[in-house]
């Protein structure tokens, strides 16, 4: 571990250098069975469950590969505007680690499955901004360790480790940018951007459900920086696993500020992986690459080439959904919304959110209102992303539903989300569990009333003389006495009513 | 000239995590340049008309529906390894690269 690096400020950094990106992603497809035999990929599974001679490397197994992989792969090399090859082998990655059983990774080398792609970016302001895609070719995950004796888990210091090969051999297509350029001062912007829109490319395509904080969509953020003027690129450094959007922002916004301040000070900056930090946003330095990666590729011969008829990927290419920022676009003109809002709720993980919510019932504003507001801002504090709440879109178009027929007010249907959020139920069981509804009975809420106008005999006397405004103040009352649960506009008329002044 | 230097048997022999003493490395680094001088014979015959072949058969698309088949017991899995614990693979110490 190194010490804290030295950082130049982000805007002398940009004024001295353009910065570079690469970014790989890797998604992990969600087909049943694995890429390469027929063991289950289910989440949670006990260890070692869902193996197989074939994913366990055993002698003698031999590998097949999964139809949906293929097909996934071309789809999203035809949504990513990839050429698909029309032949192209599996490779053999070989490296010592016991997290491949096998000792070597099944994946493709110089003839990826895609390539030559692009994908459009939409910044906060509109602007739109091509990302070249280099490669989408398929390949498989590894299996999960666990370091026993070290401190916190981690691998220095550790005795031994153990393997759980379950998700060895799950399906992984990763995705290879060209180098970004020309993105200056907006680079971290536009890698979020391009994220973002990835994910939800992915999503659109039902190939994965890309949840980054699950580990099915995982970032490598390559950067570096080169003087004004240059055309050379400079040494890159490659940060590892950052896993949320905002840490791909923060990370290369990392990077340029350490490489400014290495190339600075005279020094070269070494090509090296780099682990990102979430607690500070800062990298350190992990593996120095000097073995410039010696993997030894060589074609698998146990997996035959795959050759997709042009017929298939015509098919399949006529087949995609509409794409997110045509179908974005579509949606912001039927909410009736900008283009920031529109947005804000892509960066928030809720375009899709609020459309299961409105298609459960709710109206469009309200859907927004409640992801973008109250349960936004209940993510932000838990730290995690909306999709991970535990709350579903039919369950938030209860609630919409319960404000809109006035069985709750804002700030009952708050506590009601703060009840589902906290495992008590769905909507209605916490209203009723919770004593949440609105005072709907005439009775109680005309007592209240009464007593509000009791307490405050110079604020009625006001109202009588005809400052109608200072109603609010005896609301307040009503709405203290009833703990909120009174309908608010309900007692602003009866208040009026007694006191014999129109509304 | 296809051939193998004693500094390439010993970059091969490290990325394959093999021990060999010097004497070894002089022993073996012959060894394999006569292996590979032979198959290299095959150059001789296959003129630049035969493209080099990885898959003899030809075979295309070969693929699997994606129908989940019964796995193996963790027990079975487990059953081979040298050592095991918590149900899981226990390998030593791993060292110099971080997962």
């Amino acid at each position: 571990m190194t010490v804290t690096d030295d950082l130049v400020s982000y805007e002398d950094a940009l004024a001295s250098y353009d910065p570079v990106m690469g970014l790989e992603v890797h998604v992990e497809l969600g087909t049943a069975t694995k890429m390469f035999c027929g063991c289950a990929t289910t989440l949670g599974a006990e260890p070692n469950s869902q193996t197989c001679p074939t994913c366990l490397g055993l002698p003698g197994a031999l590998p097949v590969v999964n139809a949906v992989g293929v097909e996934s792969a071309i789809r999203i090399g035809l949504a990513l505007n990839c050429e698909i090859a029309p032949w192209c082998r599996f490779a053999r990655k070989n490296y010592f680690y016991p997290d491949m059983p096998k000792n070597f990774q099944t994946s493709q080398y110089d003839e990826p499955i895609a390539f030559n792609g692009y994908l459009d970016v939409q910044l906060e302001d509109g602007t739109v901004f091509r990302v070249e895609i280099e490669r989408a070719h398929m390949e498989e995950d590894t299996g999960k360790s666990t370091h026993i004796g070290g401190a916190a888990g981690r691998i220095h210091g550790a005795s031994h480790s153990l393997l759980d090969y379950n998700r060895a051999g799950i399906p992984l297509i990763e995705i290879v940018t060209k180098p970004i350029t020309g993105a200056g001062e907006r680079a971290p912007e536009v890698a979020k951007a391009y994220v973002a829109e990835l994910r939800e490319l992915i999503k659109a395509l039902g190939v994965s459900e890309a949840r980054m904080e699950m580990g099915q969509m995982r970032c490598d953020v390559n950067v570096s920086l080169r003087p004004h003027g240059r055309e050379a690129f400079g040494t890159r450094s490659e940060t590892k696993n950052v896993n949320s959007l905002r840490s791909v922002e923060r990370a290369v916004r990392f990077e340029i500020q350490r490489h400014a301040a290495v190339l600075d000070g005279g020094g070269t900056i070494v090509q090296e992986t780099r682990h990102f930090h979430e607690d500070n946003g800062s990298t350190t330095s992990g593996r120095v690459k000097e073995e410039a990666e010696d993997y030894r590729y060589f074609p698998e011969p146990d997996l035959v080439p795959v050759a997709p008829p042009r017929e298939w990927v015509e098919q399949l290419r006529a087949e995609l959904p509409e794409l997110p920022r045509a179908r974005r676009n579509r949606l912001r003109e039927e909410w009736g919304i900008s283009e920031h809002e529109m947005q804000s709720a892509l960066n928030a993980g809720a375009i899709e959110l609020i459309t299961a919510t409105i298609a459960a019932g709710a109206d469009q504003a309200a859907a927004r209102k409640w992801w973008m507001g109250e349960l936004a801002r209940r993510a932000n504090e838990a730290g995690t992303e909306l999709a991970a709440l535990p709350v579903t879109p039919g369950q938030v178009a209860r609630i919409a539903a319960l404000v809109a027929e006035g069985s709750l007010n804002d700030k009952l249907a708050r506590q009601v989300i703060e009840g589902v959020l906290a495992g008590e139920g769905g909507p209605d069981e916490v209203v009723e569990a919770r004593g949440l509804k609105i005072v709907k009975d005439e009775g109680a809420l005309g007592a209240a009333v009464d007593e509000a106008i009791a307490a405050n005999p110079g604020v009625a006397d006001k109202i009588r003389g005809g400052k109608v405004a200072a109603a609010g103040a005896l609301v307040g009352a009503v709405m203290k006495a009833t703990r909120g649960q009174a309908d608010a506009a309900r007692a602003r008329e009866l208040i009026l009513e007694r006191l014999g002044v129109q509304g | 000239m296809p051939g193998i230097t004693r500094e390439e048997v010993a970059h091969l022999a490290r990325l394959a995590r093999l021990e060999l003493t010097d004497e070894e490395l002089d022993h073996f680094a012959g060894q394999l340049d006569d292996i590979i001088g032979a198959v290299a014979r095959v150059s001789d015959v296959a003129d630049q008309d035969v493209p080099p072949t990885s898959h003899p058969l030809p075979l295309t698309n070969v693929m699997r529906p994606d129908e989940v088949r019964p796995s193996l017991t963790p027990q079975q899995a487990l059953s081979g390894a040298p050592a095991a614990a918590q149900q899981r693979f226990k390998v030593p110490q791993i060292l110099g690269e971080e997962a």
